[in-house]
């Protein structure tokens, strides 16, 4: 579980996050939502401090992060899985070597027993034959599998994902969502998932949060969001043409 | 203010380079592939550069010392000095800013846009110390042996030009580069070497591993790496000289 008190961050005189707080479950997708350019990125950037929030506090699992010395900041940094927006794979490395590197770097472990795991969440992600592939070779939905395989690799406690699913097609965009949530529910983790995809969110969307420029405005389940209430959210899901004809059909029965 | 205010984040830069740092069997690996590349990136270059420079400035000082009564092996005497002193250690070093330290920057600059960098940090690895340190200590190590290399090209550039086209014999060319041989020079430009090959790599990587935006501000860090690095390095030339030569 992480708990985020009054987290607020300002870029030169622009602020651009103003006072969010929270509560992200474990063993369930946790959505962070809103439209591009509000915020969600550096929210979840503050959370994991790569940059640092000029107030608030996080804690993960009733561990004071923002206070922490630097060995539980290293210790926490440890047990945390990330997914970058353009999968961040090391260039220079193939993909068994990019998903292998945090076990090489951080875990005591025989060589045969790292590549096995290596070798484990590859085909987890569904990329078996893949192994000795470049970066630049792989397709941009590839990328993210690597990019999932590398986060989940050394059993994360918690686990980033920044839109998994930009940029990517409809279907591989459900199967990464699904692939998030099983890994979610399999290991436990507390999964935050950061996402502007109305798919996505009518998916696996149990636990979402709302922020629209730098504000929280809303948060709850998926089955609440079409009738929130929230003028915002509902300029941001009705956005979609799919979710304004379901709309419109509920409204005719 | 913005100057100092850069000078000062450049000094927490290098300071982090030591904090948390990696094993000393992660980085060997580390150090021997920069080097590796440094030296791929550069030789052909240096050689292509210092071959032709000597062989310049044979003719130049040639044409320069016209009187009968300065005996010839003055002109390789004279390119010996300007080699040792200035064209290999100092004028090769704004070629290095030019291909290694611009390298060095977009690559840097590659991995922090693409985030990269974020995802070292985020595993809790000190991304300055993995790939910052490595670039330095390899460039410590590589430039000095480019510049000892470059030395023994100009010298041969020299040598090749003014025999061939008739300016001395090889015997005077020789007598020349022997003839009143400070061997503090050698010293001397070693020094510089290793000076200047850490503040190319420090400076360029410090301006890469600092790009925000996209793949435009890669590049604007690439030039402003190799132009601040060339600005570094000449005033510590000045400095050098100025510590190291002048009569005490
Ligand atoms: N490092 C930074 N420096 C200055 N401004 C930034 C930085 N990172 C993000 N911003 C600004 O913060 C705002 C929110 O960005 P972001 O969190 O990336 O949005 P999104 O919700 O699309 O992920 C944007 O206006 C962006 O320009
Ligand atoms: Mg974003």
């Amino acid at each position: 579980m992480i708990e985020i008190k009054d987290i607020s961050k300002s870029f030169a005189d622009k602020q651009i996050l103003k006072g969010i707080s929270g509560v992200f479950e474990k063993g369930k997708p946790n959505l962070i939502i809103g439209a591009s350019g509000t915020g969600k990125s550096v929210l979840l950037k503050c959370i994991v401090e790569l940059i640092k929030p000029d107030a608030g506090f996080v804690f993960f699992d009733n561990r004071n992060f923002t206070e922490g010395n630097k060995s539980l900041k290293i210790e926490v940094r440890r047990e945390i899985g990330m997914l970058f927006q353009g999968g961040a794979l090391f260039d220079s490395k193939n993909v068994e070597e990019n998903v292998r590197f945090p076990l090489d770097m951080l875990a005591v472990m025989p060589r045969d027993e790292k590549q096995d795991r290596v070798n484990l969440v590859l085909n987890r992600v569904g990329l078996q034959n893949a192994n000795k592939k470049m970066p630049s070779e792989l397709s941009g939905g590839m990328r993210k599998r690597v990019g999932i395989a590398r986060a989940i690799v050394n059993n994360p406690k918690y686990l980033f994902c920044d839109e998994p699913n930009s940029g990517l097609d409809p279907q591989t965009s459900i199967l990464i969502d699904e692939l998030i949530q099983s890994i979610t529910s399999d290991y436990d983790t507390t999964t935050i998932v950061v996402t502007h995809d109305m798919n996505s969110v009518m998916g696996i969307g149990d636990n979402i949060m709302f922020i629209y420029q730098g504000e929280k405005l809303w948060e709850g389940g998926k089955s609440d969001i079409t009738h929130s209430g929230v003028k915002e959210l509902d300029d941001f899901v009705f956005a979609n043409k799919v979710m304004i004809a379901m709309r419109d059909k509920n409204a005719g029965h | 203010m913005g100057f100092l205010k850069e000078i000062g984040k450049y000094f927490i830069f290098l300071g982090n380079l030591f904090v948390n740092r990696e094993s000393f069997k992660t980085h060997y690996k580390l150090v021997v592939d920069e080097c590796l590349l440094i030296g791929i990136d550069s030789i052909l270059l240096f050689v292509l550069v210092s071959t032709f420079i000597g062989a310049v400035s044979t003719v130049q000082t040639a044409f320069n010392l016209v009187a009968p009564y300065i005996p010839k092996y003055v002109i390789s005497q004279v390119v010996r000095e300007m080699t040792v002193l200035e064209l290999a250690p100092t004028v090769m070093a704004i070629v290095y800013a030019g291909k290694v330290g611009s390298s060095m920057s977009g690559n840097l600059g590659t991995m922090r846009i693409t985030e990269q960098i974020d995802a070292l940090e985020v595993m809790g690895i000190n991304s300055i110390n993995y790939l910052v340190l490595p670039k330095i200590v390899a460039s410590i190590m590589m430039y000095p042996l480019l510049v000892i290399v470059s030395g023994v090209c100009a010298l041969t550039g020299g040598y090749l030009v003014g025999v061939i086209t008739g300016i001395l014999a090889p015997t005077e060319y020789i007598y020349g580069i022997r003839y009143l041989f400070n061997d503090f020079t050698i010293t001397f430009a070693l020094i510089k070497a290793l000076t200047f090959g850490f503040l190319v790599a420090s400076i360029s990587s410090y301006k890469g591993y600092y790009t925000t935006g996209g793949a435009l501000e890669v590049g604007i860090s690439s030039t402003k790496a190799v132009t601040t690095s060339v600005i570094a390095v000449l005033l510590a030339d000045y400095v050098l000289a100025q510590l190291l030569l002048s009569p005490a």
